[in-house]
């Protein structure tokens, strides 16, 4: 009996452990998965973190999930890419202060052989047209992430409703989603970031970049406390500073990934 | 096949390169693991042992839900907590969302209907007879529960073994609840979640080695205390 009281007692030291949370001020932040994929917060957050004296909780999910959490004041601040859904969600009093962080872009990757020939195109709504008559594979997001939104937006200015067996909706994250397309020979819309961070893995090519209609600007914003009493908006203030100040932007520039710079800061430029 | 021997190969590294990161995943995975399955055995195995030994008008019912709910979905408990932990759900004042302790209530919701059920079964198949000689011999309710257990033990302990199984290998629970919070809620299933997510397929694969060998280790555990029990 005696073995069965010691495995009793330490399911309860074990049980109580769990319930203790610790007393250390906690920042929480959700995002997208590009920024916490590509490794950007791993540098980007200890600074800050020594400095104040905080630990930032990081909830990486698409962006109209990470939105959502700040809707329901689960988490204190949101950094996302989707800049109508952002407008929306300071419009409806969710957030505050939006302000610019950085940018990249998206690109079009897709087979090195390129058979839905979308190199030729000059601008992306035209390579959308061209994948849409191409019929060659293509992987959609299908989360309502920010890049999910992007290629729907672009969907929508080419005049095509996306159907049929060559569409496919992972409902998945970007690494995931360009691993399928390496697997199904098939294009897809990613973030620069990701790209760059998984290209050395599958043979996929950019097939189509540089346009302003897949620009993708990042925002970071605090969720309203008006809305939120127990959300901690000057704590979230002061990362947004940092984020947004000399300090955080020079972190944002010198990161890169297999020797390339993966964000542009921009938050000099006014929103 | 070379996929899977890179697989094995990370899965060694990360076990005996002794990555703080790594064992501060496992660690969460098991405590919270363990803390639910042993509150859900706290309140399950009295409650299967009462439906087994007592009948009631309506138990048919009573038994064909907790059938039902054997087969609850994980994200289903967890979007369904998630509603009652958010901020704006009635508990949220209790800041359990987003911590260990908020993953574990969900992981005791998901045990609970798995330790009831199969207690109950446990106890039902054992030996008639031990219910009658109990009574005849003048046990009081009590003493007549406890011999009852002490005779079924290895059943009840499988009931709790699958339920241990059950939560430690969930992810859906974890994610919605826990955020797969880096050095805080991360746990094996949702690490491996986002590495797979990531597209890092080998780490992912790594871990799930991790994992199945820790379920390894626990059950080791509990079945050498089983044997060890005259």
């Amino acid at each position: 009996m005696r073995k069965v009281l010691v495995l009793v007692a330490v399911f309860a030291l074990l049980a109580f452990m769990t319930c203790s949370v610790g007393a250390e001020t906690r920042l929480r932040m959700s995002t997208t998965t590009s920024t916490e994929d590509s490794g950007l917060l791993t540098v980007l957050l200890p600074p800050f973190e020594k400095a104040a004296g905080v630990k930032v909780d990081v909830i990486s999910v698409g962006t109209g999930k990470a939105l959502k959490l700040g809707e329901n004041g689960d988490v204190d601040v949101v950094l996302v890419h989707a800049r109508a859904a952002e407008d929306k969600f300071v419009a409806e009093g969710y957030g505050v202060d939006r302000r610019d962080v950085m940018y990249n872009d998206f690109v079009v990757v897709g087979p090195k052989d390129d058979p839905a020939g979308v190199k030729k195109a000059k601008t992306a709504v035209e390579a959308f047209k061209m994948l849409a008559e191409g019929k060659a594979p293509f992987i959609s997001r299908g989360d309502d992430s920010g890049t999910h939104k992007m290629e729907q937006s672009l969907w929508k200015k080419a005049g095509v409703v996306p159907k049929g067996s060559w569409y496919v909706e992972a409902g998945q994250g970007m690494g995931a989603v360009l691993q399928m397309a390496f697997d199904k020979k098939g294009y897809t819309l990613a973030d620069r970031g990701s790209f760059i961070a998984q290209e050395g893995k599958l043979d996929l090519a950019i097939v189509f970049e540089g346009d302003k209609d897949i620009f993708n600007p990042y925002g970071i914003i605090a969720v309203n406390p008006k809305k939120h009493p127990k959300t901690q908006y000057d704590l979230a203030m002061k990362f947004i500073d940092y984020v947004t100040g000399p300090e955080g932007q020079k972190v944002i520039a010198d990161f890169k990934l297999n020797g390339k710079q993966l964000f542009f800061p921009s938050a000099a430029k006014k929103p | 096949m070379d996929f899977l021997i890179k697989a094995f190969y990370s899965a060694w590294s990360l076990i005996f390169g002794f990555d703080p990161e790594v064992y501060f995943i496992v660690w969460t995975s098991v405590k919270v693991a363990t803390s639910a399955t042993f509150l859900a055995s706290v309140v399950g195995v009295p409650v299967g042992l009462v439906l087994a030994l007592r009948d009631f008008r309506g138990k048919p019912l009573v038994m064909v839900i907790l059938n039902t709910l054997m087969a609850l979905p994980t994200v289903a408990v967890g979007l369904l907590l998630y509603a009652f932990l958010s901020r704006r759900g009635p508990l949220g004042e209790l800041g359990l969302l987003f911590t260990p302790a908020g993953i574990a209530a969900g992981l005791f919701v998901l045990a609970l209907p798995t330790v009831i059920n199969l207690t109950l079964t446990a106890i039902r198949s054992a030996d008639p007879r031990l219910f009658v000689t109990c009574k005849l011999l003048g046990a009081t309710p009590v003493q007549q529960a406890w011999k009852i257990l002490r005779e079924t033990r290895f059943a009840v302990t499988a009931a709790i073994v699958v339920a241990l199984g059950r939560v430690i290998s969930e992810v859906g629970i974890a994610m919605m609840l826990g955020g797969n919070i880096k050095g805080f809620t991360r746990t094996m299933t949702t690490a491996i979640a986002l590495e797979t997510g990531k597209g890092e397929f080998e780490l992912g694969l790594a871990l799930g080695m991790i994992l199945l060998m820790v379920a390894f280790g626990i059950n080791a555990v509990l079945s050498l205390l089983q044997r060890g029990e005259g």
